[in-house]
């Protein structure tokens, strides 16, 4: 092999991307999940970039630029400007998703509420996502909204750093939020402020840690099958 | 609460008396009348009444935190986790497909709705929906329409049971055991089927199931009027449901309540009707609603719901066309079918003759698609199915790698158990029962 071939010089022997727009979010490097050892599988020097969707620009199509129109609308009744409370707005895969700012959520979930030409009246929940590598954004909590007077759904996306992991409650405009909100401080350690009694709901009331992070391991041991002892999942063979 | 200790209570509970050995507490008989009187003189009757995790009627591992004042509820909480078993966080460490495995132990009453809506969230993440063939469309609709009645069926059966009304348990079960015998003939199993998968369905329907299924819509048409005959108009069991549970349509929007209870309380609002998936639109039926907002109501739309879901199943047989039950697309759909073994179901020897015998590269392939798994997308997707429960969404999140990133399942026993507080608070404790049998929560579904 010669230096030009140096699979872990940079630019070199690496797929292209499929894809190099949307946001990076995390860069990870050679294959099969080996770590701290040699690299006798030559695929060392393999760096993959993970992007998410980017903002997309408008027009966003069919309804949604109806919706964020009247969002937008909505925010500047209230003498906010959209461009500091709306981070960006996404369309992918036939979905629109809002990026709030994490100190406007409520005031936004309440105007996605209230608003008749809005009217997102049921909530199904938050969903938490935990992006390590995606530093001071590390956490996000997705909400998505139903709108049963106009039949539509959205998706509101806040994120929070690790370091400071508060997002404001919205269980005061949506109370089904009670125990979704619950579950992602069990499972994420997100504090959702002004929620009225954020405790573990999954977990015993002592458990130590957030299990759903990504730096949690998932535990196992190994078992025997047919002669062969196979590890424990978290220790497989993973193609990043 | 502690009230200020009484003279009685100080004279039967003496200080304790130090000896070399410790303290020694002497517990005698004492004076009880004058502790009972003090305890009735101060008119503080408030019990905390612990019910579960393990009690036959809160639906498996639900524990019920009840202030009882007298036979009156004065507060309701839940204590909910028992059945926790981290899926989610499981499926991050296998491959998409492997996924379907998971999911269809969620809600273990609900198996193919787990699975048809964690497909549907992968299938909109790798941007096939629209490749995935007819049959294998018609066939999940039917396997979901299947298991709307056997869920139903449970949901009637186990609430007439907490009643007493042992008849009706009897009647779900038995008819349930018809249904399930479906399922054992079209996937192998009677639950946790993974049946379903990215793309399709695992492998097509066994010679004879047409006809099986035809003959169960013939039985089940006969036996579904004996749930009417013997509890619709019965009086003692109009006596129990009636009025309890109360929630009308603003408290089920607020606790995010789906399913029958917002249908009870006269929405009609239904996904298979509003936000159409797997070619709903094309089917002829009717979403049943009631104005009671209360658990008769929920058992009067349950049943209804299971004569629609009979039609749907007679549609799809009669649209049962022959064709693929996979995506054609060789890079997401696993190549073998599958066949019956000595050591049960597994790769068909013919397919194992072939990448064993001539073809190295169908070997790679297949050892490379099974182990590894497919590459899904960067991105995140919301895919939402009508479960006999309410709103079962899936929120499904891709990296771009061969396992998901991060599933998250909005299972609508979790959200509705929340409305517990709300129909139990003010009521009897008996009401209690039927009222949390109305919400129908299964606790595979609510703790995941």
């Amino acid at each position: 092999m010669s230096e030009q071939d140096d699979p872990n010089a940079p630019g070199q022997n690496v797929p292209a991307q499929r894809d190099d727009t949307g946001d990076l979010i995390a860069t990870r490097r050679g294959m099969f999940g080996a770590a701290g050892g040699g690299d006798t599988s030559g695929y060392g020097g393999l760096v993959r970039t993970v992007r998410l969707p980017g903002a997309s620009s408008r027009p966003y199509g069919g309804w949604f630029d109806e919706v964020a129109d009247e969002l937008e609308g909505a925010l500047e009744e209230q003498g906010l400007v959209p461009a500091t409370v709306i981070d960006k707005t996404v369309v992918d895969r036939d979905e629109l998703t809002f990026h709030i700012e994490r100190e406007y959520l409520p005031v936004v979930a309440r105007t996605l509420r209230d608003d008749p030409a809005l009217r997102f009246e049921l909530c199904t929940g938050v969903s938490a996502v935990h992006f390590p590598d995606d530093k001071g954004r590390e956490l996000h909590a997705v909400y998505h909204l139903r709108s049963l007077t106009h039949n539509r759904l959205i998706r509101v996306e806040v994120s929070a750093p690790d370091a400071d992991p508060h997002i404001p409650s919205v269980v005061d405009v949506y109370p089904t939020n009670d125990w979704h909100e619950r579950e992602a401080y069990d499972f994420f350690g997100l504090v959702f402020d002004g929620h009225p009694a954020l405790t573990r709901i999954m977990m015993p009331d002592d458990w130590q840690g957030f299990p759903q992070r990504k730096d949690y391991p998932l535990g196992g041991i190994p078992v025997e099958y047919k002669g062969a002892q196979i590890p424990a999942p978290d220790q497989r063979r993973s193609y990043s | 609460m502690t009230p200020s200790p009484s003279p009685a209570e100080a004279s039967a509970a003496p200080g304790p008396r130090e000896t070399t050995e410790g303290a020694v507490y002497t517990v005698t008989g004492g004076d009880w009348d004058e502790i009972a009187t003090a305890a009735a003189a101060s008119d503080d009757e408030r019990l905390i009444v612990n019910m579960g995790p393990q009690h036959p009627s809160t639906h498996g591992v639900l524990r019920l935190i009840l202030e009882i004042d007298g036979e009156t509820v004065t507060e309701a909480r839940c204590g909910i986790g028992y059945l926790h078993t981290g899926i989610e966080k499981n499926l991050e460490y296998r491959t998409w497909t492997q996924g379907t495995t998971f999911v269809t132990r969620m809600d273990y009453l609900t198996p193919f709705f787990n699975e048809t809506a964690y497909c549907l969230a992968v299938e909109k993440l790798l941007g096939i929906t629209d490749q995935v063939p007819d049959r294998a469309t018609v066939i999940r609709v039917m396997l979901m329409e299947l298991n709307r009645l056997s869920s139903h069926l449970v949901a009637i059966a186990t609430g007439g049971m907490e009643l007493g009304a042992t008849t009706i348990m009897i009647y779900g079960f038995r008819d349930r055991e018809l249904v399930l015998d479906l399922y054992e003939l079209i996937t192998g199993l009677r639950m946790n089927h993974a049946y379903i998968r990215p793309g399709g369905l695992a492998q097509d329907l066994p010679p004879g199931a047409v006809d099986q299924v035809r003959a169960f819509v013939k039985k089940m048409r006969k036996n579904l009027p004996e749930y009417d005959k013997l509890a619709s108009g019965n009086p003692v069991f109009k006596g129990r449901m009636e009025g309890i549970g109360h929630l009308d349509l603003a408290g089920c929007l607020a606790t995010g309540a789906t399913g029958p209870i917002l249908r009870a309380a006269g929405l009609p609002h239904d996904l298979r009707k509003t936000q159409p998936y797997c070619g709903y639109e094309t089917y002829d039926f009717e979403v049943p609603t009631a104005d009671t907002c209360d658990a008769y109501g929920r058992f009067l739309i349950r049943l209804e719901e299971m004569r629609q879901s009979l039609r749907i199943v007679e549609q799809c047989l009669d649209r049962l066309e022959p064709g693929p039950v996979m995506v054609a697309d060789k890079k997401i759909a696993w190549p073998a079918q599958l066949a019956l073994g000595p050591d049960g179901l597994g790769n068909s020897l013919d397919h194992i003759k072939k990448i064993m015998g001539t073809s190295m590269e169908a070997l790679i392939h297949h050892f490379k698609l099974v182990t590894e798994g497919f590459r899904v997308p960067p991105g995140q997707a919301y895919a939402a199915v009508e479960s006999p429960k309410g709103e079962l969404g899936v929120h499904a999140v891709s990296d771009g790698g061969t396992r998901p990133y991060r599933v998250h399942f909005r299972d609508p026993s979790f959200t509705n158990l929340q409305a517990m507080a709300a129909m139990c608070e003010g009521g009897q404790v008996a009401d209690v029962i039927v009222a949390v049998a109305s919400i129908d929560p299964v606790m595979g579904g609510v703790d995941r």
